[in-house]
């Protein structure tokens, strides 16, 4: 683990820009270069794949920046997520113009054949990629700064903060299932044609998309390394542990938590906006609760409480769920199930605290609490 | 209005801290029943008392941890401590040290101090913040006050009981309060480490006001000032140790058990 108070160490940074050249110039280069079936050639249908591991690991550390360090157990963070891809999801619907089934000019597929005569307002401006941008950053964190803003005054903590976070996300699932309610109800929004211009089926468009991925992965990180490695990082960690020791000494608790929630609920909300265009859909399923209950496990597999743990958990399990639902597809929730009670149980620090557990320390890293049980946080 | 009330209208120095009439009730026990308590600047107090004597509600009181449902409680004369929540409370100078030594487990002692230590208390501000050197200075100085120099950067959750508990009152200590909150400052301390935090608490009489809430006779009496006495709520007695000790009421109720 880097040294708390820096930003990076400087092995730390040889290894960011190391993996992060690897990843952003031989990955692509591995895909592009070699000639189409040739043994070193990374498959097409490969590089989104590994976009959407990115999006995820993304996704992932957002929520390792308020569970792990603060203490914060978000049930509900898929919702994030869901709500900067559905903005995203907009911009490309807007962007099909008249190549849809009815080529109309000025509604989407879904509200013509909801027999809609007009655009509602919530899709004004959505024509324009920056308009699109600043609401795959807005909403989730607006929405982030008024749940939080009446959850944390309220001094909701632990297993209850999870359940109204639970709560909050499959309010919007039922919502976004509602065909009245202009987002495309069940189906949600498919069939996107380009972005900026170019053909999102391209495979130079799926590189530029993970190259941006990787890019998000890479300062998303270093904006969680920024938070906590500073005097606020701190601050959590004691408000995690001893949450009422931290208002005696004059720090507003609700603000610090406000603070860290609303930035995981934009960086979530960026990794949707990026997840979207590389799978090519968006639908109410990504809010469900489930989704947002296996970030939650990448996190606790991967080692909560590091950032780093976050990343290697969510691309680890997403990379064995796309493996096992294709070979063995009934066993890929036991597998969960199962993944997730062994390392509670017995790898409570995650895939990254295993060598330290090995070694026979108890290795007590700062980030990582004894027992990551759902819930058991918050109030000590 | 109590004689220490009226004690204090003879044109003595005016109150830091000043509680009348406080009532708290839990579900219809009264934890506190009329309590009035007033310290003034530069003062150390001690209060003892039974358990259940509200000892730590009126802590709590004082801290913004518990509203009373009625009565007055002011701090330097203005400030209706009623009417803030916790941060706020800390913000005006009170510190507190809680009954089970409560330090951020896994944070180092630097780091414990670190946050403690008097300064902005703002988000932006705590996540730009930069420790100058002469902070630095002033908690390594700490660290040596409070018996911990080389262990710095020991977990807190690895440090023995009496040493957290320094650890707290360092961090009450570098926070700079003007009045410190003790609760049981010497509960689980060895002999040694008892007498020499009394020396330590002696030290701060006339820079602080301290009011030290303890179960350890002894310490008290090393303490050498006015105790007051609660019981079941509300002042049963108050004065010199000797004066309580004699009283046959508190004898009853407190010392004779």
């Amino acid at each position: 683990m880097p040294g708390a108070s820096s930003l990076l160490t400087p092995r730390g940074w040889a290894w960011f820009l190391g993996l992060g050249a690897v990843l952003v110039i031989g990955v692509p280069l591995l895909n592009a270069v070699p000639p189409a079936g040739a043994a070193l050639q990374l498959p097409d249908y490969l590089v989104p794949l590994l976009g959407k591991y990115l999006c995820y690991a993304l996704l992932a550390l957002s929520l390792d920046l308020i569970w792990g360090y603060a203490g914060i157990l978000s049930l509900g963070h898929g919702a994030f997520f869901a709500l900067g891809g559905y903005a995203m999801g907009m911009h490309l619907m807007r962007q099909i113009g008249t190549r849809g089934v009815y080529a109309n000019a000025e509604l989407p597929d879904f509200m013509v054949f909801l027999n809609w005569k007009a655009l509602p307002w919530y899709w004004w401006g959505f024509d324009h990629f920056t308009f699109a941008a600043l609401m795959v950053v807005l909403v989730p964190g607006v929405l982030a700064l008024v749940f939080g803003w009446f959850a944390f005054r309220s001094r909701v903590t632990g297993v209850y903060l999870s359940i109204i976070t639970q709560a909050l996300t499959y309010a919007l699932w039922l919502a976004f299932f509602r065909n009245d309610m202009g987002f495309g109800g069940n189906n949600g929004l498919t069939d996107f044609k380009d972005i900026f211009g170019f053909d999102l089926h391209a495979a130079s468009t799926r590189r530029g998309l993970y190259i941006a991925s990787v890019i998000a992965l890479g300062l998303g990180y270093l904006a969680c390394r920024f938070i906590v490695a500073s005097k606020l990082g701190r601050l959590l960690l004691a408000l995690r542990d001893a949450e009422s020791r931290v208002r005696f000494l004059g720090y507003s608790v609700d603000h610090a938590k406000l603070f860290v929630f609303t930035i995981a609920a934009v960086l979530a909300g960026i990794a949707g906006a990026l997840y979207v265009p590389q799978v090519g859909i968006i639908n109410p399923s990504e809010f469900s609760t489930a989704n947002s209950i296996e970030i939650a496990i990448w996190v606790a597999v991967g080692g909560r409480g590091t950032l780093l743990g976050a990343i290697i958990g969510a691309i680890a399990i997403n990379f064995a769920k796309s493996w096992l639902t294709g070979s063995l597809p009934e066993a890929w929730l036991f597998v969960l199930g199962a993944l997730f009670v062994l390392v509670t149980l017995a790898f409570p620090q995650g895939i990254l605290g295993l060598s330290a557990q090995f070694r026979g320390l108890r290795g007590r890293g700062r980030g990582a609490p004894p027992a990551p049980v759902p819930g058991e946080e918050g109030a000590p | 209005m109590s004689a220490e009330l009226a004690s204090l209208a003879d044109g003595q120095t005016a109150p830091l801290l000043y509680l009348d009439g406080v009532t708290v009730s839990f579900d219809g026990f009264k934890a506190l029943n009329g309590l009035s308590f007033i310290v003034g600047p530069g003062e150390i107090r001690s209060v003892i008392g039974p358990n259940g004597a509200g000892k730590t509600t009126m802590m709590d009181v004082i801290t913004g941890k518990t509203r009373p449902d009625s009565g007055t409680v002011f701090f330097d004369g203005s400030h209706d401590l009623t009417r803030l929540d916790e941060a706020a409370i800390a913000n005006l100078g009170i510190g507190r040290k809680f009954q089970k030594p409560t330090v951020f487990e896994n944070l180092t002692v630097f780091e414990n101090l670190e946050l403690a230590q008097a300064g902005p208390r703002g988000i932006g501000r705590t996540l730009l913040a930069k420790l100058a050197g002469a902070e630095r200075d002033v908690i390594a100085e700490m660290i040596r006050t409070i018996g911990l120099a080389g262990r710095e950067r020991s977990i807190a959750g690895a440090l023995s009981h009496g040493q957290k508990q320094w650890l707290e009152i360092g961090m009450l200590l570098i926070q700079d309060q003007r009045l410190l909150l003790l609760d049981e400052p010497v509960a689980g301390m060895t002999d040694r480490e008892t007498e020499a935090t009394a020396a330590l608490v002696l030290s701060l009489a006339g820079s602080r006001t301290v009011v030290v809430v303890e179960h350890d006779m002894e310490f008290v009496r090393s303490l050498d000032t006015r105790v007051t006495v609660l019981h079941e709520g509300a002042v049963l007695a108050d004065g010199s140790i000797d004066f309580v000790q004699s009283q046959p009421d508190v004898v009853e109720v407190y010392l004779g058990r």
